[in-house]
């Protein structure tokens, strides 16, 4: 079976798919606009219709692969190494004070 | 009178220990050749003149002594920008890291320095190495030097752009579902993807961890593996470096393809890639039957759910990943009134389209109530198709196919649908998703005259195979490092 790059069989066979987009936006911490919600909503739909062709394949019994190559348990030496200066790692920080990171109020004023 | 910029690596590695060059010459040269090239081709984002000459200079010093610091001394080298480089700014094609200067070198920058390299400077990206074109780069596109009006390929495309009009010897790329070898493809220069955990990540700006790995672009197979020999290396900062032998390469350029078991990937030789694209990679086929090897037809199945796993794998890692953008420690910061509101709107202004729509659709693949029907079944398709690889290598040593299944696309063309630029890297995804090494070479040019790349895939750790293979294709295309029309005249062509 030769691969449909652009049109076939695979790419008819799409699932409708139902998102929240600003419920997912919100998750993800980022602030879109009404019209962005709406087309990048459209836009994943699409996408996902087509990456849900993994629901396809019958996989019972079939281990998830999280990571390539067979590896367990990567040690090194405990050894202390000289980290980065305070001062190197706050001088990209778009706010600092005080040797910290500057951030605004994380808790509501009484 | 031709210029040295167009010399290889290997040529001009042999010129600088005669004599006959001085580091400092080729990285004029080179620079020349930037400044000729890069309105047109925009491949770098920051070109670093300054540090490059003190490098340049240092490694004559050390030539005038009759020494060498390694395989790349004196040899202009660049670095796509995802990779942090101490004190020249690194922004991975992003908005929200613009001015960004890092604290340190990445471990491959490291190896590039203690090898005698000379950084020119840093290429141009789709923005976190998402896409294929490098259209998504939040610094504007660069082109491609066979025709500036169609894309270099990405999202190493600077790189690879770099590389071919020779304001670069060889250049740093990384691959995380085709963007080394794609990019070299489509500018005919070799790309060469490293099996997982050979190069170590550490200070590669994370896209998707378990599919990322940095690797060489070059003119010749030769160069790829003198680059690849210098980068390789385990690393205790890297968790999943891989801890064995890294055995040396360069014995494979000559061994030629006698005896080996070259399998044709079914799935990735029919419909769907262009018809120049498909014979060029046939006649390459038959002659690595003529040289001694044995061809056979192999079937992959799940070839065709490798690009649905691989578009919720990439995006589940990289909405993780990409979480430490929060205007707190780097980058960008748009004010707000607590700290939810602040990040929020800094990651709205700082992502670009692409990167916004990975981050959200990965997201959503990682929610309650989602993840194990797409993120957990991508996984598990995964599985497959690496069982899938490990069947077919019982009967074949190596797999071929197209690199793309068509060559340089229009600027443009195809940015409206995000669907249609992500089936651009149908043939290079599975290596990714298996963690095995791949390799892209140039084997001619379309009716177009723009360049068309065949790749080679091996088992993990199979490197040695691979670049007996590639040497062979090298040899066999006649390419002989073709150079694109628009360094031509400086050529001296």
């Amino acid at each position: 079976m030769a691969f449909r790059v652009r049109s076939g069989p695979i790419y008819n066979r799409r699932m409708a798919i139902d998102i929240d987009i600003a419920y997912v936006a919100r998750l993800a911490r980022i602030e879109l606009s009404e019209e962005e919600l709406e087309r990048i909503g459209r836009q994943l739909g699409g996408i996902l219709e087509h990456a849900a062709l993994v629901q396809e394949l019958p996989t019972d019994g079939i281990e998830p692969t999280s990571h390539p190559l067979p590896m367990v348990n990567s040690f090194r030496p405990d050894q202390v190494i000289p980290p980065i200066e305070r001062e190197t790692a706050l001088s990209q920080a778009p706010e600092s004070e005080e040797g910290y990171f500057r951030v605004p109020p994380t808790l509501e004023a009484e | 009178m031709s210029s040295p910029a167009d010399l290889t690596l290997a040529e001009a590695a042999a010129a600088l220990r005669a004599g006959a060059l001085s580091a400092r010459e080729l990285l004029q040269a080179t620079l020349d050749r930037a400044l000729l090239t890069e309105a047109e081709l925009h491949a770098f984002l920051t070109i670093d003149h300054e540090r490059a000459r003190a490098a340049a200079d240092a490694a004559d010093e050390v030539l005038a002594r009759g020494e060498t610091t390694g395989p790349l001394h004196g040899i202009p080298v660049a670095v796509k920008d995802n990779m942090v480089t101490a004190g020249v700014e690194t922004t991975a094609g992003s908005q929200i890291l613009a001015g960004y200067i890092p604290p340190y070198d990445a471990t491959a920058v490291t190896a590039l320095k203690r090898a005698g390299a000379v950084i020119v400077g840093k290429t141009n990206l789709d923005e976190f190495a998402m896409g294929s074109s490098t259209e998504n780069s939040g610094y504007g596109p660069s082109a491609n030097p066979w025709d500036t009006g169609r894309v270099p390929g990405g999202s190493s495309g600077g790189s690879a752009a770099a590389v071919a009009a020779g304001s670069a010897m060889i250049a740093l790329g990384s691959d995380t579902g085709g963007s080394i070898r794609q990019p070299a493809a489509l500018c005919g220069v070799v790309g060469m993807k490293p099996t997982y955990g050979l190069v170590s990540r550490y200070g590669l700006i994370a896209f998707a961890s378990s599919l990322d790995q940095i690797g060489p672009i070059s003119r010749t197979v030769e160069d790829a593996v003198t680059t690849l020999e210098v980068i390789a290396g385990h690393d205790p900062l890297d968790a999943t470096s891989y801890r064995g032998e890294y055995p040396q390469y360069r014995s494979s350029l000559e061994r030629g393809v006698a005896g080996l078991r070259v399998g044709v990937v079914t799935e990735l030789a029919g419909e769907g890639i262009s018809p120049d694209v498909l014979s060029a990679c046939r006649s390459v086929v038959d002659s690595l039957a003529e040289a001694g090897a044995t061809i056979s037809e192999v079937s992959l199945p799940s070839m065709e759910y490798a690009l649905s796993a691989y578009y919720l794998i990439a995006p589940a890692e990289c909405s993780a990943n990409l979480a430490r953008f929060d205007g707190v420690r780097y980058g960008l910061r748009v004010e707000g009134a607590t700290v939810e509101e602040m990040t929020a709107r800094t990651r709205a202004a700082g992502f670009g389209p692409e990167v916004t729509r990975r981050i959200l659709l990965g997201t959503y693949a990682l929610s309650a109530g989602y993840y194990d029907a797409f993120y957990g079944q991508a996984q598990k398709v995964r599985t497959l198709v690496i069982q899938d690889f490990t069947k077919a290598y019982e009967g074949v040593d190596v797999l071929v196919s197209p690199t793309s299944p068509m060559t340089a696309f229009e600027l443009g063309s195809r940015t409206e649908d995000p669907l249609s630029m992500y089936l651009v890297d149908v043939c290079t995804i599975p290596s990714n998703l298996a963690g095995a090494p791949s390799i892209s070479v140039p084997v001619a040019l379309d009716v177009a005259s723009l360049p068309i790349g065949f790749q080679i895939m091996a088992p993990a750790l199979g490197e040695e195979v691979l670049f007996r293979v590639a040497a062979e294709v090298e040899r066999a295309s006649g390419w002989n490092d073709r150079r694109p029309p628009l360094v031509e005249a400086d050529h001296g062509v």
